[in-house]
């Protein structure tokens, strides 16, 4: 049996848990704790202290996994460990939440630096209203041109699916190319 | 769908950034703790600028700058109070009293010095509104904003803030595609612009010019944020195990995997 593995990282509270729940064949292995600080508390109230953990079978001889990574800052220590290996990493941005687009960006170039792997930026949460138009948010996390910034809705399988598709996309040219 | 936000968590200079590379054209309206402010673009550029009730007419902008003399601007009030400003600069212009360029240069030197002012602020609500334009009665310039963000960045001191936008020095810096020009940089700055290069990380940039750290990670921020340079992996560094070149029959086998799981996600 093969495995390989992607990863969904972003900053805290960006929806990764709800966008592996939402294609996962398993319920997701979510190792999530009530959160302890106040701040935190507002946006929600229980946060993936470990990580979050999803299953797609392929066929008897391939299986995917999906990781999805702590959010909080003070749990990065986790990343390069998950980080090894991997086929490609999508990174979820709250597109109603400006204040968390930095801490984004930061994470993106720390995954960059560990594998440089393909990736695509996921703009989650394109359905609210006060969501940031894609091409703000492209220039407030300074994407080049070649980066994929995809809307997405974490909530709808649909959604990820394209996601998903569109790292699958880009490993595969990136494989044509080389 | 919406701009909007706290400075708290986005700053004046990454809006600044943002409208510059987005080339927008509308008002930036910010609530401040005791005060508005009214920032308006015309396609990335700085068009005109206003904060609280300060009076930013172009007679007052004149007398404040030393161009016009308190009589002067006194009989401009009395006998002109319901001309526009436009109106009013044709008539100075024609009466020889100032010329265009005077105008239009103290007009810039005090909208960046508005915005030089906004740059203190670290809270306020703001909201771009795009089909907002600056009042018709007042005169507009168009003002690159490249040198402003510099400048504003120049600004923050906050190291936290630095290290949470360069969280290592051991990064190098290469050009964007953006052309290096009519750009005002300072000697440091030039410095550092001097040793972009791919094989260079910014802690042996800084060395080299006996910068601290906390000082190349404020120019480098300052250089990011203009959007002229940017981040990468240095060029001799080591790449990864996943990195390391596939051969043939590898590639075909990843391509074969691939494709297997693109076939899976789509039948999900």
């Amino acid at each position: 049996m093969q495995t390989v593995k992607m990863v969904v990282t972003g900053p805290f509270s960006a929806g990764k848990t709800q966008f592996i729940q939402s294609v996962s064949e398993i319920d997701v292995v979510a190792t999530e704790r009530r959160i302890s600080s106040e701040e935190e508390r507002t946006v929600k109230s229980a946060t993936t202290v470990a990580m979050d953990f999803g299953r797609i079978t392929v066929d008897q001889d391939l299986v995917l996994y999906l990781f999805g990574t702590p959010g909080q800052k003070r749990f990065d220590f986790m990343w390069e460990i998950l980080s090894e290996g991997m086929l490609g990493f999508i990174v979820m941005v709250d597109s109603t939440r400006p204040e968390t687009f930095r801490e984004a960006r930061s994470i993106l170039e720390t995954f960059r630096a560990y594998a440089p792997t393909p990736f695509v930026v996921a703009a989650n949460k394109q359905d609210k209203e006060d969501a940031w138009e894609l091409e703000d948010m492209g220039h407030a996390l300074r994407l080049d041109k070649n980066t994929k910034l995809l809307p997405c809705v974490a909530t709808e399988r649909d959604s990820v699916k394209t996601i998903l598709l569109e790292l699958l996309y880009s490993i595969m040219s990136e494989m044509e190319g080389s | 769908m919406a701009l909007r936000g706290n400075l708290r968590d986005f700053t004046i200079t990454q809006l600044l950034n943002l409208i510059n590379l987005a080339n927008k054209t509308g008002t930036l309206v910010i609530d401040g703790a005791s005060e508005q402010a009214y920032v308006s673009f015309r396609e990335g550029k700085l068009a005109y600028a206003r904060i609280g009730k300060e009076d930013g007419s172009l007679a007052s902008v004149l007398y404040k700058s030393n161009k016009i003399n308190a009589n002067q601007y006194k009989a401009i009030i009395d006998r002109a109070g319901q001309m526009s400003d436009k109106e009013l600069g044709l008539l100075l212009i024609n009466a020889g009293y100032v010329s265009r360029d005077d105008i239009l240069m103290n007009l810039q030197a005090y909208f960046t010095d508005q915005i030089r002012r906004l740059f203190t602020w670290v809270e306020g609500i703001f909201r771009f509104e795009n089909e907002m334009l600056p009042p018709d009665d007042r005169i507009n310039v168009r003002l690159d904003l490249e040198n402003i963000i510099i400048e504003g960045s120049r600004q923050l001191r906050e190291l936290e803030q630095l290290q949470d936008e360069i969280p290592s020095l051991d990064m190098a810096l290469k050009f964007t595609e953006r052309p290096l020009t009519n750009v005002n940089l300072s000697v440091d700055e030039w410095k550092v612009v001097k040793f972009v290069d791919p094989k260079n990380t910014m802690r042996q940039i800084a060395k080299t010019n006996r910068l601290t750290e906390v000082e190349v990670r404020r120019i480098v921020y300052g250089l990011l944020q203009a959007g002229l340079v940017e981040l990468v992996r240095p060029a001799d560094a080591p790449l990864p195990q996943s990195a390391k070149p596939l051969g043939p029959k590898e590639i075909e086998d990843k391509k074969n995997l691939v494709n297997k799981l693109i076939g899976r996600i789509r039948s999900l």
